[in-house]
This record gives structure tokens, sequence and C-alpha cells, in this order.
């Protein structure tokens, strides 16, 4: 779930692709690595930042840069996508790579992750045929040590022939001997002589053949043998972006010969790799992965393995749900008593009649609701669900579903960009780059609004709460109304894998592409800093959002409430026009002009709703959820009614900043405009569907 | 000799396997490099997902989903 001020909203459409050079006395430092090994964390421990961070692979999709000062200089650390290689296979591959090899970077620090030293060496040692500018960071140090992994840094650093320093990211080890090692690299203080890879003889000939022409023209640009190496390695993209970036205009003849030799180049990479790592790591305890592995065996188990999934997602909610009944109370409390001493005020100061109205009950009030409701939910819902990202729990989701998105001809992966989509669609489109394959990118981009963001999950647990589970009493009440909120979900997945393969059968027609998911170890997540994370980044945040869009929303409808043409309000004669239509969905005209108007976010669709009907008609003193559910019978709400807002409030037209970012991301409205059919198509249909089923056959 | 090699996704859960040869070619073949799939690279069958695709293998200390698709395009020796 990536959300944080700059990968949500309008934020996220800023993409943070080119990075500002800096002013002559800067010292730019990029952090590259292989995915999940701690980039994010260390960026963040060393700038005060809060990039997101989560144990799986692929977190970060763009680059964040942030400042810090060591001694007398300022450094800007760039945190860059995890990748294997550099050898790009993904968008933000590329990113990373083309940043190391252009980007011209005053050092880069390889974070590497101590428990898997041996894969991680791979890209250290092709990152050193680029530069020799290079300080390997051994993270998750406390994780090695845990599992009695032994690693000689010393001898490390000798093999490599440039710095090595140890740290634990999370407590802040190392982290100041890590900057020290920054600075001397970057200022010439130690002079690095990293490794030279020897390929065989017959490599090395080629190599030499082509470096010798290549030099002609790229002088002292870049160096020379490793794009030699990349030539041979046929990638056409690192070939353009070394046309794109150093203005040269080389082209190669690709030789069948080539293919060969690639895997020769790689193996001796490899090859180094593993002897390196057999000469500085030491396991005591070859069954370390051990209590990972039993773990794995109950949540990815053939029997528990889906049940487990489906069970947890249930207890969340009831934890989200059970929990903010107590809060949501007392906020709501608070609130509208402020509300009545507001009332008093204008009262006291005799003004105008329709002021109270413009801003208390329409404005204050809508507030009210949209904090009192909303609030207590989020700061319980993202606590949880950034544990359960923290621990590892991601990946094994996707592991459990994959082979359900490879038959709808996608990619397992889109499991985590939805997973990312229960925080915000647009992060989560965004988060869709971990996908190779362009086709299964746009199936994923496409459906992506089919899992409900948190703009979305309070109308959802209002709704099911007093509707739903209303009639019942007390502790039932809110196991059912967790369980109606995990049906959603569940629905909301076979709608995403339904429209995937749609979509995989029709214009995106294709077969699904490869596929290849590390599952992490599994890690302890760290209690304090999720929740003051979840809190200020997360609801905070999100709430922001919400007051911002819901006050003007709030004045808006009750102006509309409140001019009249032919005595009939603007109010009601906009949800009259679209009565008919919305009756077919089961549903009234005030409903569907709610969720018109919650185009800029869809949280204010409930307290547009609910105004609307305040304004129409009884003024209702909102003060509880039992008024609330009064409130909505009164405006002839049955069962059918509430399942259909539901239904529809999961699948509709995304919002504006959720179609905004598809088309950023796509760069085509054609994409954005089918992102915006799909599932308002799938809404229209279910609700239509339903509501003719029930009608049939008598049932309200 | 032959006969013992295998492609990967025929190698039964808790068995280790030899890797002798990549049929893949393309992006598939180099991301299987990335991951430190060369010949003579270890692989350990680890589990398979609850509806028998993908399995985990743990390949050079890191654990690895494969889909069966592409785990048959890596020919194995069992060891
Ligand atoms: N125990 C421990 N955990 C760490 C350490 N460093 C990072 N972590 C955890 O490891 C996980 C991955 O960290 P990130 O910083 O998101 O990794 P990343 O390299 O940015 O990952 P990508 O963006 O996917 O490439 C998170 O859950 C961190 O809390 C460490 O030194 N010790
Ligand atoms: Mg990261």
């Amino acid at each position: 779930m990536g959300l944080t001020a700059q990968s949500t909203g309008i934020g996220a459409l800023k993409e943070m692709l080119d990075i500002k050079m800096n002013p002559v006395d800067d010292i730019v430092v990029a952090l590259a690595g292989n995915p999940n090994t701690g980039k994010s964390t260390v960026f963040n421990s060393l700038t005060g930042l809060n990039q997101h961070t989560g144990n799986w692979t692929g977190k970060t999709v763009t680059t964040a840069q942030g400042n810090y000062r060591f001694k007398d200089k300022n450094f800007i650390l760039v945190d860059l996508p995890g990748t294997y290689s550099l050898l790009s296979n993904s968008v933000e591959e590329e990113i990373a790579r083309d940043f190391i090899c252009f980007g011209n970077p005053g050092a880069t620090v390889v974070v590497t992750d101590a428990t898997c030293l041996e894969r991680n060496l791979n890209l250290v040692l092709q990152i050193l045929e680029i530069t020799d500018k290079v300080v390997v960071c051994v993270n998750l140090m406390d994780e090695a040590r845990r599992k009695k992994i032994q690693i000689d840094l010393n001898k490390l650093s000798e093999l490599l022939g440039v710095p090595v320093v140890g740290t634990n990211a999370r407590s802040g080890d190392g982290l100041e001997e890590l900057m020290d090692a920054v600075y001397k690299v970057s200022a010439n203080e130690i002079s690095t002589e990293p490794v030279i890879i020897q390929y065989n003889s017959h490599t090395e000939e080629i190599l030499q053949d082509i470096e010798r022409k290549i030099k002609r023209y790229a002088d002292d640009r870049i160096n020379s043998r490793w794009v030699s190496l990349k030539l041979i390695d046929g990638e056409k993209t690192i070939l353009n972006s070394i046309n794109k970036y150093l203005g040269l205009d080389l082209a190669v003849q690709l030789n069948e010969e080539f293919e060969n030799l690639r895997d020769q180049i790689v193996s001796s990479i490899v090859k180094l790799a593993e002897s390196i790592s057999s000469q500085v790591v030491y396991t005591q305890n070859q069954k370390h992965n051990e209590l990972d592995r039993r773990i794995d065996d109950i949540l990815t188990s053939k029997i528990f393995g889906i049940p487990a999934m489906i069970a947890l997602l249930g207890v969340i909610f009831w934890i989200t749900i059970e929990g903010a009944n107590i809060p949501s109370d007392a906020i709501a409390n608070v609130l509208f008593g402020i509300e009545d001493k507001l009332t008093k005020l204008f009262t006291i100061y005799n003004l105008p009649k329709w002021l109270h109205g413009v801003l208390v009950l329409g404005m204050y009030r809508t507030l009210a609701w949209v904090v009192s409701v909303m609030l207590p939910p989020m700061a319980i819902f993202f606590p949880l669900f950034t544990f359960l990202e923290d621990l590892g729990y991601l990946p094994r989701v996707a592991f459990n579903l994959d082979n359900f998105f490879k038959k709808a001809c996608a990619h397992g992966k889109q499991a985590l960009t939805m997973c990312m989509g229960f925080g915000c669609n647009a992060a989560g489109v965004i988060g869709c780059r971990i996908i190779d394959s362009p086709r299964e990118r746009l199936i994923a981009v496409i459906t992506n609004f089919f899992v409900p963001c948190n703009g979305r999950f309070p109308t959802l647990i209002a709704i099911s709460t007093i509707f739903i589970a209303g009639t019942s009493s007390g502790k039932i009440q809110s196991v059912i109304a967790a369980l109606t909120i995990t049906i959603v979900i569940v629905l909301g997945v076979l709608m995403t894998l339904l429209a995937s393969k749609i979509l995989s059968k029709t214009v995106l027609k294709g077969i699904p592409s490869s596929f290849a998911l590390e599952l992490p170890p599994y890690r302890k997540p760290q209690i304090g800093r999720i929740i003051v994370r979840s809190i200020f980044d997360r609801t905070i945040f999100v709430l922001g959002r919400a007051v911002m869009v819901a006050a003007p929303a709030g004045l808006f409808i009750w102006i509309m409430a409140n001019m009249n043409i032919k005595g009939i309000s603007l109010l009601d004669h906009s949800a009259g026009f679209l009565e008919p239509f919305a009756n077919l969905l089961g549903m009234d005209g005030y409903i569907l002009m709610a969720f018109i108007l919650g185009l800029p976010a869809n949280e204010i669709v409930m307290p547009i709703i609910i105004m609307s009907y305040m304004a129409a008609g009884s003024m209702l003193e909102l003060d509880n959820l039992e008024a609330l559910r009064n409130l909505l019978i009164s405006h002839g709400w049955t069962w059918l009614t509430a399942v259909n807002v539901m239904l529809f409030c999961l699948m509709h037209f995304p919002c504006a900043t959720t179609l905004l970012t598809i088309r950023k991301e796509t760069k085509s409205w054609k994409w954005t405009l089918v992102s915006f059919l799909v599932p308002t198509a799938a809404g229209i249909t279910a609700t239509f569907v339903v509501t003719q089923i029930v009608r049939l056959l008598g049932l309200v | 000799m032959k006969e013992n090699i295998v492609s990967l996704d025929m190698i039964p859960c808790g068995k280790r396997a030899k890797v002798k040869e990549l049929t893949s070619v393309g992006n598939l073949r180099r991301r299987m490099l990335d991951l430190g799939l060369i010949i003579g690279t270890i692989v350990e069958s680890l589990r398979k997902s609850p509806s028998g695709d993908p399995t985990a293998y743990e390949i050079r200390g890191a654990v690895i989903a494969l889909r069966s698709e592409e785990a048959s395009k890596i020919m194995v020796e069992l060891i």
C-alpha cells in the first residue's frame, strides 16, 4: 500500500523521475541494490524523510531524493527502485540503471542483504563494471546475526576493492560509518580498485575489439568496456539510453554468436559472486530458514492458504469495525457539540440565517460527519494492513492467487498492485510498473479500481454496519459487518479476475508473460513506526484530502438545496432527472448524483447523500449511527438499496486523481477512457441485475 | 546419464537439483540468469501454491516463485 504525500493523489502525478541535478558543491549519491534490501530504510534514516518501506519486492517504483549533511558537504541521496541486474527488464529497472550509468552520481551506494549476499553480489559486480565510486552497504546485519550468518566485511572489501560497511538501517547502526565512507569515496580520499571481471579469452577478444571502436565516439564520458559489454548483450533499451544521454548514434549488428557470449558474461559474473561469497560468508546454522518455512507451510498450504487469507482479511475488518465504534461515537459527540455551540454563537451575534445555513449546516456538518465516520476506521485499518506488509505477507498473497491470474491471462504481481490499491488507487496504478509486460500492466491498471481504496472503505463500513448488520445486536453486528465487507472485497477480486480475463480475450489479447516473484523472509515489523507513520502519512493525509473536498462540496450542496426554481430546489431537479435511471439500478437520484459529484474524491459520496437528504426535508440532528439509519430509511432505503450502493461504490468510475494518473502512466486517453468505462459498466450491470432479480422475486 | 535430466517443474517438493541447461530465450532467459540460475546452480523445490502452480524454489539463498511455464524451461538433474 504505497501511500505517501508524494505517492498519493495529485502528488503521484509529479513523477520524480528527472532528478534535479545539483549545484556545484552538492554531491549526488545513488542508492541502488536488489529489491527489498532496505534501500528506502537507509534513505529514510539518513535524510529523515519518509519514503514508504515494505517487506516485498518492488515497493519503490519511482525515484525519490533527499538531503543530508555530513562534515562540510551536502549530499543529495537518490532512492532508486530495486533491481536484480542492470540489464533492464522493466520500467523501474531501467530507471535505476539509467541513473547509475548516466546520472553521474558522486558515489553509488549498493545496499545488499546480508542474509542473501551471494545473489546480491551479482548486482554489485555489475555496478563495479560501470563505476569505481562505489560503497557497498551490507544491510540487515541484525537479521543475519539472528540467523547465525557471519560475514567477514574486511575480506569482502578486500576482494571487491571498494569500501564495505555493515549496517542495520532500522536502528541506524553503521550509518555513521556509511556516510563517512561515502564522503571519502566521493572526495577521492579513498581510491578504490574494483575487481575486474575476467571473461574467457574469446569474449575478451570481441570485447576489446568493440571497445576500441567505442572509445572513438564516447571519449571518457562513459566506461567503454562496460558499453561494449552491453552492446554484446544486445539490449536495445540500453543502446537507446546510451544514444539519448550521450548524444551518440550507435547501432549494432547483432550476431547469433552474441547470444552465447551473453550467457558467458552472466555466468562469469555469477561465478565470481559465488566464489567471493564462499570466502566471506559463514553459515553456522544451515536450517536458519526453518521458521519461515513452517509459517509458509500454513499460510500458503493447499488447504489453509486461501481460507487463511480471507479469514485474515475478515479479522482485520472486524477489529476495524469493532474498534472504530467507540471513538466514532465519542468524536461525533464532540464535533456535534461544537455545532450546537456554533449555532448559539450565530444566534447571539444575530447573524443572518442563510450564513448559518451555509457555514454550519452546510460546511461544518459535512466536515464533522466525514471526520467522525472516517477517522477511526482508517486509524485502525492502516496500521493493521501495514503490519502485514512489513511482516512480508503480501508476496504470499500474490503466490496464493497467481494461478487465478494466470488463468485470466494476467500477471501474478497484479495481486500486489491490488493490495496497493487498498490504500489509494492512484498509488496502485503507479505500482503497476512492477509488471514488465505492457499488456499485463495495462490490464492491472484498468482493473485496479475494483479494490476499494481508503476513500471508499468508510462508505462500505458505514453502510454495512448500520444497514446490513443493523438489525442484529451488539457483538454479532460487527461480525456481520466485517463479513459483509470481506464478501465485497472478495467480489472485487473476482471482478478483477473476470475483467482481466475479458480484456485479455478482447482488446488486450495475449498470453501470460513470465513470472518470477521473490518471497522474502518474514521480518519483524516495527510496531512503533507503523503506528506513527500510518497515522501521520496515511490517516491524516487522506482525511485532509477528504476535508478539503468535503467543505466546498458541502457548500455546493447546501446552495443547490436552497436555490429554488419554480418552488423546487435545484438539488431536487437534478436528482429528479437522474431518478428514472437510478431506479433501474435500485438506487435513487440523490445517490447517483452523489457518486457523480464524488468524482474529485470518493470520500464525499456518503456525506453528499446525507446532506441532500437532510436538506431535502427533515433537518435531523445526525449525532449517531442510529439517526443515520433512520434518515436513510425515511428516504426509502431498503436492504436492496444498501446492497446496490455498496456494489456501485465498489464498481464505478475511478476518481479524478486516479484517472489523471492512469493517463500519465499509460500516456493514452484511450486507455484512460477504457479504465473509466470498465468498472462503470460492471457496476451498472451488477446493480441492474441484482435489482431486477430481487424485484422479480418480490423480495423487497 | 541423459535420462536423469528433467525439467525443473517435474522436481518433487523437498528435492534438490542442479541446473543443466536453460532452454528459454530472450527476456525470460535474462530474468533467469539475473536470479543466478546458470549451469551448475543448485535449486531446491520448496512448495507449491494452493492451486498447484506456481512453485517456490530456493535459488542461491532466496525464495523465488516460478510458474510451471518458466520452470519447464530449466533442465535439471536430480541430486
Ligand atoms: N531487521 C531489519 N529490517 C530491515 C532493515 N532494513 C530494512 N528493513 C526492513 O526490510 C523491509 C524492506 O525495506 P525497504 O527499505 O522497503 O527496501 P527497499 O530496498 O527500498 O525495497 P524496494 O523498494 O522494493 O526495492 C522493510 O520491511 C524494512 O523495515 C534492517 O537493517 N534490519
Ligand atoms: Mg524502496
